[in-house]
């Protein structure tokens, strides 16, 4: 990749809540606030901390499908209904599956490095509560080639998942890599629980590892090789960030220490006709993190935190895999051994990730570097992790659709 | 004749009622999974809704749709395989309303008596009344040459009666479904001398392949249910009949009421249930059972005046509960009536004043709510019970009474052979009443 011209910086960052099952605000036949409640919150969260809307330049918004699910198109449209200062603007929106949110930031970056803004106002936003999750299922397997939706599982993407992880477990064993998954959902809560915006916030939960393991996968209720506790759950949710150049950090009066500096990404597309060239490996997300360290120039080794996309457990092991912490098959003792966990060799998803903080589909990208830009940043409160000297890196790694459109992007303390 | 063709024709009598609309649904819906086999897509299944309320008919439909599509909604897997082979339902949404098209096509809703006559099997869910349900079925049976089966949901006549009275020796048996029937497991199966063994063995699949629970109950009026409901009751009208010598009724219902809910752990207090199942049901049921009852009086005058000052309790038809012997705000009984002023009277008035009167609940408390799932229930309750036998306060003394009432009422229904065994009856008041134990047991020893 060609050497960065320009220094790229994020801060500023703000999340709703996650709001779905979980939630003590959410009930299903209750009205709940709409798409524009979100964009709304998260947008004017940023921009209290930057001086305002007129400190902003553009703005960009990652949705995957509001046209199905808010029955909305036209997103870029929203921007200016955030704070009529950024009425007249120029806006954009991305599309990517559950990758949205990661391409709303890339196109953020990219518009301070052609140096046409040098403050981006990012929003990545989903609201997924308005239909029950057998239909949420149906639009979410839009991430995916419609043309094999006909043979695909009832949840699709789960069924993709599951085929993952019945691959995985056919090489390694099902009760090992089990073990696994159980820690990942363990951590996922735990962490959870200390993010007041988290879904499985309030979890209270005494024995988390009794209940992942009382419930056995059953293809006849759900899907063959996964149980609800492997699988993100329905979200509602935004989050925003501010992208700016060192000019913008200037303009809107925040030091470079409040700010992390984008030194290194790496942006991955597969055909999304084609099947995964191997069911136990996330290849796109291997190239993209590879090439997100190499343009970065550094290892896994100088990373402290890692915000990575589990939609499903076995994405969560299969990461690790495809990062390079364990090799083949080795993922599942990797993490069972809590070398993932906030006190770990690599802590991942110190907020919760998918699992635990929610999965806003389009918004998770942008979830993931709030988080990154907390941790680095020491704002992450109880959630905080030590971050050591030696180490002020961390990764997001946002996924769309079966590994198909990925973006990993290397963070460095400002 | 097997048991797929048994289905092909069918009527429901009173689909548009309580029970009978739960019986519909759950037919058709049966039937429509019976159509869906590769090797039946050919042929037309029919399941007649008869009734004769246009009106009733029409809400039918819309609780059709709706039950249909919840129940389409959770078993989504299964059905995209069932159609797999249509390529052009591609998304659950797709497949999900086919199947509720394809459930509600087989249903015809009619209210002429003719349409019965192919069928080949008759539900019938019409009130209780015995006379009625006499002539329906032996006019159906003289003009149906299919030699149709009958299955009826009577609560409380006695099936041999109906059997001799219209001319359906051997073709008729008790197919008594529990309240809602679409969520209550219960189902009593009640055969006369006669009910041919065919007629059992297609009820038998029948009811499995609705998940149901099967309890035989011999024929007697009222059958297990009935038979510890209607007694039970009793036995809380005349408690608080009782007490009403020394306090005001109102707190004497109130009392009573809440020594069946709280103290025996039930899940409702006991004049709840009544006004649940409608105080004019409840009426009429033991005016149906009294005559065939032989050494007691299955009759109410407390019942009898309510009905008369119109005060019938019930539901109405969005599911919410009618105002009856209680008076209910979003479903939580909030004042009860007293007949004489002719008004309900406000729990918060003599609330405090009748808690103290009957007394604390067992420590550690238990509540229907908080124990229904616990697979360590009947130990929990055996302490409970245990303390509240050594307590010696009004209400622990009612309920204990209450409770040994409940057992003899059970051991009876076994003693007179309208249950096999003790384990019907306590399996009875479980799972069609959704008690947290059965009557039949040791805890008031």
């Amino acid at each position: 990749m060609i050497k960065l011209r320009k220094k790229v910086y994020m801060t500023a960052g703000y999340n709703t809540i996650s709001l779905g099952t979980g939630r003590r605000e959410f009930h299903p036949k209750k009205p709940r606030p709409g798409i524009e409640h979100y964009i709304k919150e998260a947008g004017q969260g940023t921009l209290n901390q930057i001086g305002g809307a007129k400190n902003v330049d553009e703005g960009a918004i990652g949705n995957f499908m509001a046209p199905r699910f808010n029955r909305q198109g036209n997103l870029p449209g929203f921007i200016p209904m955030i704070d009529e200062e950024l009425q007249w603007k120029p806006c954009t929106s991305t599309e990517g599956a559950c990758g949205s949110g990661a391409l709303a930031l890339m196109s953020g970056i990219k518009s301070v490095l052609a140096e046409t803004a040098d403050v981006v106002l990012t929003v990545g936003v989903e609201v997924q509560n308005t239909m029950k999750a057998i239909y949420v299922a149906d639009v979410l397997a839009g991430a995916g080639w419609y043309q094999k939706r006909k043979n695909g599982h009832a949840y699709f993407f789960p069924g993709q998942f599951s085929d993952r992880a019945g691959a995985y477990y056919e090489k390694y064993g099902m009760e090992y890599t089990r073990k696994g998954f159980c820690r990942w959902f363990v951590n996922a809560i735990e962490n959870a629980r200390l993010c007041p915006t988290a879904q499985e916030y309030e979890n209270k939960v005494a024995d988390l590892e009794a209940l992942y393991n009382k419930m056995k996968p059953n293809g006849k209720a759900f899907v063959d090789n996964l149980t609800v506790f492997d699988c993100s759950k329905v979200s509602d949710a935004a989050s925003a960030i501010a992208i700016v150049s060192e000019e913008g950090l200037k303009r809107i009066g925040i030091p470079k220490e409040e700010a992390v500096e984008i030194v290194g990404w790496g942006q991955i597309e597969r055909n999304v006709t084609y099947d995964p060239p191997d069911l136990t490996e996330l290849t796109a997300i291997k190239k993209a993190a590879k090439a997100a360290l190499e343009s970065a120039n550094i290892t896994i080794h100088d990373l402290a935190t890692i915000e990575t996309h589990d939609c499903f457990s076995i994405a969560g092991i299969l990461a690790t895999e495809a990062f390079g912490f364990a090799e083949p098959g080795k993922g599942a003792q990797f993490v069972a051994d809590g070398n993932t966990a906030r006190d770990g060799k690599i802590p991942m998803n110190t907020t919760g990730g998918l699992i635990g903080w929610g999965h806003p589909t389009g918004g998770t990208g942008v979830h993931q570097a709030v988080t990154i830009w907390e941790q680095l940043t020491d704002k992450a409160g109880k959630a905080q992790i030590e971050i050591p000297k030696d180490r002020p890196y961390g990764m997001t790694v946002n996924m769309g659709g079966d590994d198909v459109t990925v973006v990993a992007i290397i963070y460095k303390r400002g | 004749m097997n048991y797929e063709e048994r289905l092909k024709n069918v009527t429901v009598l009173g689909a548009a009622g309580k029970m009978g609309s739960g019986i519909l649904l759950l037919t058709a819906v049966e039937m429509a999974d019976i159509s869906l086999k590769p090797e039946n897509r050919t042929k037309t299944y029919v399941l007649n809704a008869m009734d004769v309320s246009h009106e009733g008919l029409a809400g039918l439909l819309k609780y059709l749709k709706v039950q249909v599509l919840k129940i389409a909604e959770k078993k989504t897997v299964l059905l995209r395989k069932i159609y797999a082979d249509r390529t052009d339902l591609i998304e659950n949404k797709d497949i999900i309303d086919q199947y509720v098209f394809d459930v509600i096509n087989i249903v015809r809703p009619v209210t002429k008596l003719e349409a019965t006559y192919d069928s080949n099997l008759i539900f019938e869910a019409v009130s209780e009344n015995k006379d009625l349900k006499v002539k329906l079925l032996s006019q159906i049976d003289s003009n149906n040459p299919n030699d149709p089966w009958y299955f009826t949901n009577t609560s409380s006549v006695p099936i041999n009666v109906v059997e001799k009275e219209a001319g359906l020796e051997g073709r008729i048996l008790g197919f008594h479904f529990y309240n809602p029937p679409a969520i209550q497991k219960l189902v009593e199966l009640i055969v006369t001398d006669k009910t041919k063994k065919e007629v059992v063995e297609f009820a038998k699949t029948y009811a499995k392949n609705l998940r149901k629970i099967i309890v035989p109950s011999n024929d007697f009026a009222g059958f297990i249910g009935n038979g510890h409901f209607m007694r039970d009751a009793l036995h809380a009208i005349t408690e608080a009949e009782a007490l009403a010598k020394d306090m005001p009724f109102v707190e004497a219902v109130y009392m009573v009421n809440k020594v069946a809910q709280e103290f025996l752990v039930r899940p409702m207090g006991i004049f709840q249930l009544i006004d649940y199942v409608g105080i004019d049901v409840v009426q009429f049921i033991m005016k149906v059972m009294n005559p065939f009852v032989k050494d007691e009086e299955l009759h109410s005058s407390l019942l009898d005046k309510m009905i008369e000052l119109g005060v019938k309790g019930g539901q109405k038809s969005n599911g919410s509960q009618k105002d009856g012997f209680l008076k209910y705000e979003k479903g939580q009984p909030v004042a009860i009536f007293d007949p004489d002023k002719k008004e309900y009277i406000p729990i918060s008035e003599f609330k405090d004043k009748c808690d103290k009167k009957l007394g604390p609940i067992p420590e550690p408390k238990l509540s229907w709510k908080s124990i229904i799932r616990r697979p360590d229930k009947d130990v929990l309750l055996k302490d409970f019970f245990k303390t509240m036998k050594t307590m010696k306060t009004f209400g622990a003394e009612l309920a204990v009474k209450y409770g040994k009432r409940s057992n003899e009422i059970g051991k009876k229904l076994v003693a007179d052979n309208v249950a096999n065994n003790e384990n019907d009856v306590n399996t009875v008041m479980l799972t069609g009443f959704f008690h947290a134990y059965g009557p039949v047991n040791t805890f008031f020893d």
